[in-house]
This record gives structure tokens, C-alpha cells and sequence, in this order.
């Protein structure tokens, strides 16, 4: 998280492009896409829906191989899954079958991150307790709210200890109360755990609060329009969110999102 | 108001109780009011007297044993065969689109019309109607356990990707615990197939067995046991899936919505 010493570049997506088949033929949804990301760093992608964002982390992730160009992380081609990359899902993904503090040790009795009883009871223990979720571990997901669960997802991909964390719209379907706890959430256990970071979200708020850099996504197919630095320290609290600096910086990415919303909107008409 | 659990637990055996106390009622009103020729009509005495005497003459519980045992067998072989099978279809994509069609052929026919060629094949034994049932549990079990795969959100597969399983931890620690819940409903349709499917299969063939029973009943003309082999065979299979549904409770009462 530290803004200072140039830090070592993990990430980099180098001329990305993606296409779909589809019944009209074959559809672009990223462009010639250019991003890096560096050590420590937190990177928001923010831009319309249906504009390959998900597309762009599910590359990151490895579950997806773009059409043209190559995505790297730490100089190596990203060759599928692995637990070196933390992913938090749009639709959370809790483990319906286990308790609360089985998901959370599910990755730590995996033989890629494997390890003994009492350190994996210690892990599962600090990060429900870091997520306020120790008093529900014997639970089973059905019974927690939708902020509960996203806290669960949280620690599971937390337990496994990656240092690149991709996170999709992870709090879309959050209330704005717990939302905001989530966010202060995050940036302390960012900032005592030092990760790298690419989120998506719509939210320009979220984006500029949370981030070092906001990157702006265009209508499809996907290009970088573009990266707006965010110059407040971490850590950020959220008396940030009330000063004028904040709002104007918000103000201003947001003017470009909505220039990107407006193209996609005329894009929604030329092809109907 | 307060309720405390031996009352409530009273009151939910009364609410079981009640339907079937009704239809008994309505039964004998049936037969005291005459609109049916007696004769064609025995009363809920005279079966309960059919009951007691067959119970304790003992004929009765070795038909009740031979038809439990054939359904078992049938729908533990079925089932047992259908899970891995289901697996495999649900599993590889390309198996299971070749598989489909053939499977849902046979899973249209309906196993009685197999009986008579079953009998040609394999006699009237025990081997028979375990095949019979074997086939019609099969099917019945496959079918649920191939849609029921294809209906699992693959977003469990890809978290647990994410957090480095290998292909055979994904199926061990991922897809089996996601089946179970269609295995059961498997065993359930299973069990509901079977019954249906063996009193057929005693009605042709079978010296002994709930089906044999009412079909020998029916030879003689008498009534009073082709009911209580009747009400028998409802009262089993009642049984079987009210404990089907409490071990499902337990085993998946994970699952946010359980199948009733």
C-alpha cells in the first residue's frame, strides 16, 4: 500500500484482446488492453456493466485466456487457478455444506496450502475473528445475512494467505451501512497485511476511497479510457469521504464514467 | 403462547393421525349407510380382524418381509449402480450427451411392460424381480442424479479453483457433498418407483410377498385381505419415505430449501 519506492510490477496485461463467438459473429468485448500492477498496490476498474471487466479478472484469476496478447503475472504467463491469487466472487461462493469455520479452513486442508491441525485452527480462529463471524462458526451459510456471507468468502480467500487479491463486485449486493464497514474493514487488513489488489467495481465511490489508481474502462469492447491517480495517504478513514478534495476527485471520475455509460447507451440503440 | 416440545411433538402426531383417523371414519359411515353392497365392502373391523389373525398366524409378516426385502435389495442395487453412473454422465459432458437419449428411453418405458420378458429370461425367482427392480430404481435413480449435477452452480468449482484444489479434491471435497442431496431425492423417486414396480411384478409371478397376497386374496373372492395387503403396502411405503425425508433432514438440513 505504501505510495513510495517505485515497487516491483506482478500483474501486467500487455494488448489484450478478447472476442466471443456469437450468432452474429464474433464479438469484441476487450480491446487492445495495457494495464500493470504494481507490489502493494490497490487498482479499481470501474466503467459500465457488460463491458469485460469480469472478463479482464477472470484472466487475472486463469480462468480465461485472451484471444490476442498475454496477461503475466510476475514476468510468468498465468496458466490457470491457484491459491497465489486470492478471488472474491460477485456471488460470494460460500460453501453451502460446511459451517462458517469449515469454509474458512477449506483452502488450509487442500495438499496445495496444507497445514497442521492446531495452526489451521489458529488461521480460521484469527480471521473469524477479524471478520466478527467467531461467535457463527459452528453455523451452517444458510442462516448468515448477505454481509455475513461476503465476510465468510472474505476469510476463506484471506485463510489461504494469497498476496494478489482479484475482487468482483464484492459488495454489489451490500446495504450501504454494511458496505461502508467493509470497506474499513478491508483497508485495515490491507494495511496490516500488505496485498495487492484489483478490484472491479460500479461504484465510483467505493473505487476512489479504496484505490491508489481508479482505472476507467470503456464501453464494449473494453479499453482503458482512462487511470486516475488517487493521492490521499493510506490510512484512509471516512471522515476522507466528507472532504471537498474527495468530492471533486469522485466528481471527476465519475464525469467519465458517465461518458462511457452515454456511449454504451448509444451503442444499446444503434443495435437494436 | 408458550408451547413446550412434548406437547408440540404430540400435536404434530395428532395432525399425522387425524387424515387417516377421517378416512377410517368415513369408511365405516360409508359402509353403515348401505350405499355399497356389503359385500363388495368390508368393514374397518373386519380387516383389523384380517389384521390380527394373519399377524399372529404370522402369513403376514413373511409376505411383509418378502416385498421389504425385494424392494431393498432392488433399490439399494439401483440406486448403488445410478450414483456412480449419474457421476460419470453429469461429470463428462460428452458422455452424458451420449448417454441421454438411451437413457431416457428406457427410463420411459415403464418397467412393468419388462415383467413378461423378464419371466421368459429369468423365470419367476427371486433373481427376477431383483432384476426388475433393479432396472426400474436404476433408471429412475440415474435420471435425478444427472439433473441434479447439471443444476449445480459451477461458481463452487471455481472458488475452490481459487483456493488451489486439484481436480480429484474438487470431486471429493466439492461435487460429492454437492450430490448428496440428489442422491437422496434419488433414493426417494427410487423407492416410490419400486414399490409400484415389485406389487406388479407379485401380482404376475410371486408365491409370497404383499402383491402375491392380494392376488391370491383376489382368487378367493376375499375382500378383507386384499385391503390389508392394500392399506399394508400404503403403510410401508409411507414408512420407508417418512424415514427417507428425517434422514434427509439430518444429513443435508444445510441446504437452504429442503425438498419435502
Amino acid at each position: 500500500m505504501s505510495a513510495n519506492a517505485p515497487a516491483l510490477e506482478r500483474l501486467r496485461f500487455e494488448n489484450i484482446s478478447m472476442q466471443f463467438p456469437t450468432d452474429r459473429g464474433p464479438l469484441e468485448v476487450v480491446h487492445e488492453v495495457s494495464l500493470s500492477i504494481r507490489a502493494g498496490e490497490f487498482v479499481s476498474l470501474v466503467g459500465p456493466s457488460g463491458c469485460g471487466k469480469t472478463t479482464l479478472m477472470n484472466m487475472a484469476a486463469g480462468f480465461v485466456k485472451p484471444t490476442r496478447g498475454s496477461v503475466t503475472l510476475d514476468g510468468k504467463a498465468i496458466a490457470g487457478p491457484g491459491p497465489d491469487r486470492g478471488v472474491m466472487f460477485q456471488e460470494y461462493g460460500v460453501f453451502p455444506w460446511l459451517t462458517v469455520e469449515e469454509n474458512v479452513a477449506f483452502g488450509l486442508r487442500l495438499k496445495a496450502n496444507r497445514k497442521p491441525a492446531k495452526e489451521r485452527a489458529e488461521i480460521v480462529e484469527r480471521y473469524l475473528k477479524l471478520m466478527r463471524l467467531w461467535d457463527f462458526r459452528k453455523a451452517y451459510p444458510k442462516t448468515l445475512s448477505g454481509g455475513m456471507r461476503q465476510r465468510l468468502a472474505l476469510a476463506r480467500a484471506y485463510a489461504v494467505n494469497p498476496d494478489f487479491l482479484l475482487m468482483d463486485e464484492p459488495f454489489g449486493a451490500l446495504d450501504a451501512q454494511t458496505r461502508s464497514a467493509m470497506h474499513d474493514l478491508l483497508l485495515d487488513i490491507l494495511g496490516a497485511e500488505g496485498k495487492t489488489v484489483m478490484l472491479i467495481t460500479h461504484s465510483v465511490e467505493e473505487a476512489v476511497y479504496l484505490s491508489n489508481r481508479v482505472v476507467v474502462i470503456s464501453a464494449r469492447p473494453s479499453r482503458v479510457r482512462s487511470v486516475v491517480e488517487v493521492p490521499f495517504p493510506y490510512p484512509r478513514h471516512h471522515a476522507l469521504q466528507e472532504t471537498p478534495e474527495f468530492n471533486e476527485l469522485r466528481a471527476s471520475v465519475h464525469e467519465l464514467v458517465m461518458r462511457e455509460y452515454a456511449a454504451q447507451e448509444a451503442q444499446r440503440t444503434t443495435e437494436d | 403462547m408458550v408451547r413446550n416440545s412434548a406437547s408440540r411433538y404430540a400435536a404434530s402426531i395428532g395432525l399425522t393421525i387425524a387424515p387417516f383417523a377421517t378416512l377410517v371414519i368415513l369408511w365405516w359411515l360409508l359402509r353403515l349407510t348401505g350405499l355399497i353392497n356389503p359385500g363388495l365392502l368390508p368393514s374397518p373391523l373386519q380387516v383389523a380382524r384380517t389384521f390380527w389373525s394373519t399377524l399372529t398366524g404370522g402369513e403376514l409378516l413373511i409376505n411383509i418381509a418378502m416385498s421389504v426385502v425385494r424392494v431393498l435389495g432392488g433399490l439399494l442395487l439401483g440406486t448403488a449402480a445410478a450414483v456412480p453412473v449419474g457421476f460419470l454422465i453429469g461429470w463428462y459432458r460428452p458422455v452424458g450427451r451420449l448417454l441421454d437419449p438411451l437413457i431416457n428411453f428406457f427410463r420411459a418405458l415403464p418397467p412393468i411392460a419388462l415383467i413378461p420378458l423378464v419371466i421368459v429370461y429369468l423365470g419367476i425367482g427371486e433373481i427376477a424381480k431383483i432384476a426388475i427392480l433393479f432396472y426400474a430404481s436404476f433408471f429412475a435413480a440415474v435420471i435425478v442424479m444427472y439433473e441434479g449435477m447439471a443444476a449445480i452452480s459451477p461458481i463452487y468449482v471455481r472458488v475452490a479453483r481459487t483456493l488451489g484444489a486439484t481436480d480429484f479434491e474438487i470431486f471429493a471435497r466439492v461435487m460429492v457433498p454437492l450430490t448428496v442431496p440428489h442422491m437422496l431425492v434419488a433414493l426417494r423417486v427410487a423407492l416410490g418407483v419400486c414399490w409400484a414396480t415389485l406389487v406388479a411384478a407379485e401380482l404376475v409371478a410371486a408365491q409370497q410377498g404383499l402383491g402375491a397376497m392380494i392376488q391370491n386374496a383376489s382368487a378367493f373372492f376375499d375382500l378383507n385381505t386384499i385391503y390389508l395387503g392394500i392399506i399394508c403396502i400404503g403403510a410401508l411405503a409411507l414408512l420407508m419415505d417418512t424415514i427417507l425425508r428425517r434422514l434427509t433432514t439430518r444429513i443435508v438440513g444445510w441446504q437452504e430449501k429442503i425438498e419435502r
